[in-house]
């Protein structure tokens, strides 16, 4: 499905934020790709759909290459892969229905989109999606009325109307509380899995990441130090992505991670 | 943990570090304003009696004369009024592209220059200026005055909507184009509604501006109701000046009293 050889990013100033990866991601597999800040976490979902311009490498998309297209080309090849935005991206002034259907840009012409003319079809999609997200009569809110858990769920569902092969997702449960992180984050398991998608997560949260899915691939420093299922990832593992740390600590809260917050609320109203 | 710890004291650190380098800028920028205080001369007789002629002129506003010239003062304001209209909307629409061009996230550098050039010979011409130029190469009236106040319009937008763009929140427009939107589609998704209703404010703002500038740039010939305001100077009429001046102060506050409302009602 996606297939990524030897893809290299060297910013401007000789910052080297990938290094050589090679990567492949099976049709209905969701994997999480963890690492510490600066691993190249971004730079490598970027480079995918080339909203970053890779130095070096090649990747291919069910099969057609990305790398290497330009202008239209490279366009309809964006159309097949989906993103989601850890700030949500959504545009603030829009409504919901406008910010889902901008997911449709790439497949309709500059007059109709301007005139907000989709195709019935794709309106019909935007309703039949919005509604799965659980976000029923608000299609004419604006994006700036939600919150973020409405916000990031309008995000899934502009890249889900692309009909996309891949998603890439990064960060998606970064400013969002714990249970509407796992809400989000169960929706795109739900969601991949009804449509059969390829899903690169970007996360920091490990131990969501350990909670819904199959694969962890760990970065650090622009090159790939673990690819396995989440029981592979021990303590030697994290401390090889991350660095030394006592990691045992947080383990007990991540066993029972439903009782966390609980426990910090009990701890906060005992020193009152 | 000792009751006798020494008390820690706390100062912002100051703007200049080197603290003679600091007195002797503060110290220079004093003596320089005292000094270019003593270079002015007042003529303090000339003052009182200027102030006598001045005051003349402001009692005329107690009892402005609208009737003895108001065909002029008619004429003049519809002029006036039409080419405020006509410049700002030719203004704003020709300042789009300028402005899209100026803002170096979303144009190469050579259409950045191209437009950084307009806008800077736009901006650095005061109107009054512009105006005279006009009115040697079309002649008296309001064309002339209609053509400096869209020149003036161009550069003062587009500059301001290049400062728009370049503080867009890219996010957004990543999020676009990651959908595999085109150029077009881009400005029309992503970037048209970050800056819509700025730009929509400035332009109602842009022509008030220019209502002002008509009655200014009148006074060198380019029409409006500026060249009114200029002969009843001439021929000493202050009461029909005062007339002049208070619909001017009057269409001022109605054009900035609506566009405080139409601003409101875009956010």
């Amino acid at each position: 499905m996606l297939r990524v050889r030897g893809l290299t990013k060297t910013y401007r100033g000789g910052d080297k934020a990938l290094d050589g990866v090679d990567l492949d991601v099976p049709r209905g597999q969701l994997m999480a790709l963890i690492g510490p800040s600066g691993a190249g976490k971004s730079t490598l979902i970027r480079c995918v759909n080339r909203l970053v311009e890779p130095t070096a490498g090649a990747v291919v998309v069910d099969g057609a290459p990305v790398t290497g297209l330009g202008g239209g080309a490279l366009r309809a090849a964006r159309r097949r892969m989906g993103m989601i935005f850890q700030e949500y991206a959504l545009v603030e002034r829009l409504t919901v229905m406008e910010n889902v259907l901008s997911g449709r840009l790439g497949y309709t012409g500059f007059w109709a989109s301007w005139l907000r003319r989709f195709a019935q079809a794709d309106v019909d999609e935007a309703f039949r999606l919005i509604e799965r997200a659980g976000l029923g009569g608000m299609q004419d809110k604006r994006a700036d009325q939600l919150s973020g858990g409405q916000r990031q769920r309008v995000g899934i569902c502009r890249a889900l109307i692309q009909n996309p092969a891949l998603l890439l997702v990064d960060e998606p449960t970064a400013s969002l509380d714990p249970k509407t992180s796992r809400q989000i984050m169960r929706l795109l398991v739900e969601l991949c899995s009804e449509r059969k998608l390829a899903a690169i997560v970007n996360i920091h949260d490990v131990a969501l990441a350990q909670m819904f899915v199959q694969r962890i691939v760990g970065l650090r420093a622009g090159r790939i130090v673990f690819d396995g299922p989440p029981e592979a990832l021990t303590t030697e593992v994290l401390t090889e992505i991350y660095g030394e740390e006592d990691w045992n600590v947080n383990r007990p809260a991540e066993d029972d991670g439903d009782e966390a917050p609980l426990a910090v609320t009990a701890r906060l109203e005992a020193a009152r | 943990m000792s009751a006798g710890a020494a008390i820690r004291r706390w100062r912002p650190p100051p703007f200049i570090t080197n603290p003679w380098l600091r007195l002797a800028i503060y110290g220079g920028a004093a003596l320089y304003l005292a000094l270019a205080l003593g270079t002015l001369e007042v003529n303090w007789a000339r003052v009182s009696e200027g102030l006598v002629r001045g005051w003349a002129f402001v009692a005329a506003f107690g009892n402005p004369d609208f009737s003895s010239r108001w065909e002029e003062i008619y004429e003049g304001m519809v002029e006036s009024l039409t080419m405020t209209v006509v410049s700002t909307v030719l203004g704003v629409a020709l300042s789009l592209p300028v402005g899209l061009g100026a803002a170096r996230n979303l144009a190469p550098l050579p259409v950045y220059m191209v437009c950084r050039g307009i806008i800077a010979v736009s901006r650095s011409f005061p109107e009054i200026i512009v105006a005279i130029l006009f009115v040697k190469m079309f002649g008296f009236g309001p064309l002339a005055g209609m053509v400096t106040l869209a020149f003036a319009t161009i550069g003062f937008m587009a500059k301001l909507l290049a400062e728009d763009l370049e503080d867009l929140d890219e996010a957004q427009v990543e999020a676009v184009r990651a959908a595999g939107a085109s150029w077009p589609q881009l400005m029309v998704y992503a970037v048209q509604p970050q800056v819509l209703p700025r730009f929509i404010g400035l332009s109602v703002y842009r022509l008030d501006i220019n209502f002002r500038e008509s009655a200014v740039i009148g006074i060198v010939g380019a029409g409006g109701i500026g060249a009114t305001l200029n002969t009843s100077f001439d021929r000493y009429e202050f009461g029909t000046s005062a007339a002049i001046l208070i619909l001017i102060i009057l269409i001022v506050m109605a054009a900035e009293y609506s566009s405080g409302i139409i601003r409101k009602r875009l956010q």
